[in-house]
């Protein structure tokens, strides 16, 4: 870690991110885990939600991989998938092999030795991921002892309270024999990631482990992951929708939308040289903390696709301002467009050229449009609809009729009726 | 009121003319009952515990902190939603703590709020005409139903929805055009000030961009004031004109956006800003992160002279066992203590942490 600067310290010394140490084991030649093809589909009323669309990745040992998407991009169903707790409604086809062995269609008993020991998981909620009725301790211990039946019951409480400190709980000794409601959101946490790394699992699926927390603690976090990387050397998938997680964490990020992803590459491939537009727009529509000037945000306009019954087609064509004719005719593959830097889109070399030009790439018209209306009276008349749409061959965004006698409502209209997926667009 | 009050709580501010609301003092104590069959309060739960804020005509306010420090308690208060248990919210020269439900109507048509979670403020079985258009039917700012209708579609256009839409419920929207649902109701009465507890927190970063861009444009056009209520330092940073960070029922830092984000002085400010990552890997690697440790403590008995020193960094490692004492013993006042600006530490220091 780095030494301590002057300026920045702290009681638990300061956290450079940098993950040098981890990349040490990296071997390219040995995937840890490896999803080809991956589908989910959930039958419902209005028919079969197609949740994960054909995912494929690798994860190399000591590897970080950030998966990034916003609700309802099917993120956290691939994991779920992964680790074979999706409810027993959901058709999954597709492969997952664990160091050759494939986990799809194994039974329950065959997989509950994998989870945890080979593969383990942190959740969201940490309040939800612990048992309330019993201690922490026993929820470690059991862990333990359920990969480890020669534990005896003496060693695997050493080793629990071991694993307490090492997720940084103070006097782990009697916290030990704390209830998990005693214990605040963070330290919970701490308590679940320590259960996840108990059996040094070589790979650990973490489903937005800060979203839940403070930013403060989200840093203590952040900082104990690291620590539970190094101590058990375990790869790591990241699920989050925070962009500013995965710049600091990860070593290769995929980007998902509507079920699939659509761009996968290293951590500065996706930052700095995004060829997707939807990347691009993600990237664009973040307000920045650091920012010195006061920007106009570029909102991608409308709302991710249903995923019941797609239309054919590239599914972020409707939102994306640089959907020509093509884009409808076929979904895109991921194209190669760098070493390790795939994309799906068509027109990666127009993208290329709008980096760095998101903000009128992505000219919020609905808003201004609808804001043009003298809607209100004391109008002051904001600046006329369309913004400016300079961007070289790019045609203004795609934008649905506007109602007749209503000075183009944009669109920011429900497009989506009766989605079950819970997209929060 | 008084000029020196003013000038105290109004940092930064000068120029803005008079302020259109203002807060001095404001407390907000929940009772603790206890004692068996007669329950007697056997404490108080300090969630707003004296803040002075003053918010000028056409000014976005940020109030940022951590769950629990009080800031939609405090929102709240100003409201009247909750009463105040102390303290003074003076909204265009008229005092509001203290008034029943029918003093304060007239004033809700001037101070309106906007909920955070866009699917639990609207009322599931009510069409979006209803919603947006009881406001209007209550206050019966209205005289017919053709006046209404067009009014409705007014407001819904206004926030950039499609008025032919008006018919269907809440569940058929997703939730960013929820939120302009919730901010065309807000909207309905033409207030001066509105009152927005994380409006933004529970949406998509794409289409929260497009819903900030949104409230921008409605401050500029109708001259609005916001108080902006969020945890998220970035969102604030980018609407906000001024901010003011709470910790544990006070303000301990508040300054001019910029000022606040470039050269913070107290250290939870500090520490606040150095947590957020920045989604920019190289620069996020690069950074010396200040980690505090331990969570907020109990509102309900907090730490004695500073609240903050319990998890203070500098608290633990930098001062010396006599400047600590003053800590403990001294609660710090919101002053300026060279920095330019207003907090409450006594050993505030600027640090650039971005």
């Amino acid at each position: 870690m780095s030494t301590n600067g002057a300026t920045a310290v702290s009681s638990t010394g300061t956290l450079n991110r940098g993950r040098t140490q981890s990349l040490a084991g990296f071997d390219a030649a040995a995937p840890l885990l490896q999803v080809t093809d991956l589908n989910v589909r959930f039958p419902t009323e209005d028919g079969m939600v197609h949740a994960v669309r054909g995912v494929d990745y690798t994860l190399r040992s000591g590897e970080v991989l950030g998966i990034v998407g916003e609700s309802g991009s099917g993120k956290s169903v691939t994991s779920l998938a992964v680790m074979g707790l999706l409810p027993s409604n959901a058709r999954v086809t597709g492969s997952v092999l664990y160091r050759g062995q494939e986990l799809l269609g194994q039974n329950d008993r065959s997989m509950s030795r994998v989870r945890g020991k080979g593969v383990s998981m942190i959740f969201q909620d940490p309040m939800t991921s612990l048992d309330p009725v019993y201690k922490v301790g026993a929820q470690i211990e059991e862990t333990l002892r359920t990969h480890d039946k020669s534990l005896s019951s003496k060693a695997a409480e050493t080793r629990a309270v071991e694993l307490l400190e090492l997720v940084g709980i103070p006097n782990a000794g009697e916290r030990v024999d704390s209830y998990p409601h005693e214990f605040s959101g963070g330290m919970r946490q701490r308590v679940v990631i320590a259960i996840a790394m108990a059996n040094q699992p070589e790979v650990i699926i973490a489903d937005e482990p800060t979203t839940a927390l403070d930013v403060t603690v989200q840093a203590q976090i952040l900082e104990v992951l690291q620590t539970a990387l190094q101590e058990t050397g375990a790869a790591m998938v990241m699920i989050t929708h925070d962009l500013g997680v995965v710049a600091g964490i990860a070593d290769r990020v995929l980007v998902m939308y509507a079920g699939r992803p659509v761009e996968i590459g290293s951590v500065e491939d996706i930052y700095y040289e995004p060829r997707m537009p939807y990347t691009l727009g993600l990237l664009g529509s973040l307000p920045r903390v650091d920012a010195p000037t006061r920007e106009r945000l570029t909102p991608i306009l409308g709302a991710p696709p249903s995923l019941v019954n797609m239309p054919p087609g590239c599914p972020f064509a409707p939102r994306c301002p640089l959907h020509i004719d093509e884009c409808d005719a076929a979904e895109p593959p991921l194209f190669q467009v760098g070493a390790g830097h795939d994309a799906a889109c068509i027109r990666t070399e127009q993208v290329a050229r709008a980096h760095g030009h998101a903000t009128e790439v992505f000219s919020d018209t609905a808003t201004d449009a609808a804001l043009a209306g003298d809607a209100l009276p004391a109008d002051l008349a904001l600046g006329a609809g369309g913004g400016e749409t300079t961007a070289g061959d790019a045609p203004p965004p795609d934008q649905t009729e506007p109602a007749a006698g209503v000075p183009d409502s944009g669109t920011v209209i429900s497009t989506h009726r009766g989605t079950k997926d819970g997209d929060r667009a | 009121m008084s000029a020196p009050t003013t000038e105290r709580a109004g940092s930064g501010a000068t120029g803005r003319g008079e302020p259109i609301l203002q807060v001095r003092g404001l407390q907000k104590h929940f009772p603790i009952k206890g004692g068996g069959l007669i329950k007697r309060t056997v404490g108080a739960v300090q969630a707003v515990d004296g803040i002075d804020l003053d918010l000028y005509p056409g000014e976005v306010l940020g109030l940022v902190g951590e769950s629990g420090c009080g800031k939609s308690t405090t929102g709240r208060a100003i409201l009247n939603l909750q009463p105040a248990t102390g303290g003074s919210v003076v909204f265009q020269g008229r005092e509001i703590v203290g008034l029943n439900r029918k003093q304060m109507r007239p004033l809700r048509r001037d101070i309106q709020l906007v909920f955070q979670d866009p699917y639990a403020s609207l009322n599931p079985r009510l069409p979006v005409f209803d919603i947006v258009a009881e406001p209007l039917v209550i206050h019966g700012l209205t005289k017919n139903n053709e006046e209404l209708r067009s009014r409705v579609r007014e407001l819904v256009e206004t926030v950039g929805l499609n008025p032919e839409h008006t018919n269907r419920y809440p569940a058929e929207f997703s939730g960013g055009q929820r939120q302009r649902i919730g901010i065309a109701r807000a909207l309905a009465l033409q207030p001066k000030v509105l009152v927005l507890d994380e409006p933004v927190s529970a949406l998509d970063v794409s289409i929260q961009a497009g819903v900030i861009n949104l409230l921008e444009d409605l401050k500029n056009r109708l001259g609005l004031s916001y108080l902006f209520i969020a945890h998220d330092l970035s969102v604030v940073r980018h609407i906000s004109d001024r901010v003011a960070v709470m910790y544990l029922g006070r303000i301990i830092e508040i300054a001019e956006r910029d000022e606040l984000f470039d050269r913070p002085a107290h250290p939870y400010t500090q520490a606040l800003l150095s947590a957020i990552p920045l989604p920019d890997p190289r620069r996020e690697r690069a950074r010396q992160r200040i980690i505090i440790s331990g969570d907020v403590p109990s509102p309900a008995n907090p730490p004695s002279g500073c609240r903050f020193r319990t998890r203070c960094q500098k608290f633990a490692n930098v001062l010396t066992d006599a400047q600590r004492e003053k800590c403990v013993t001294d609660d710090p006042a919101l002053a300026d203590r060279g920095a330019g600006h207003l907090n409450a530490c006594h050993y505030a220091e600027v640090q650039s942490v971005l």
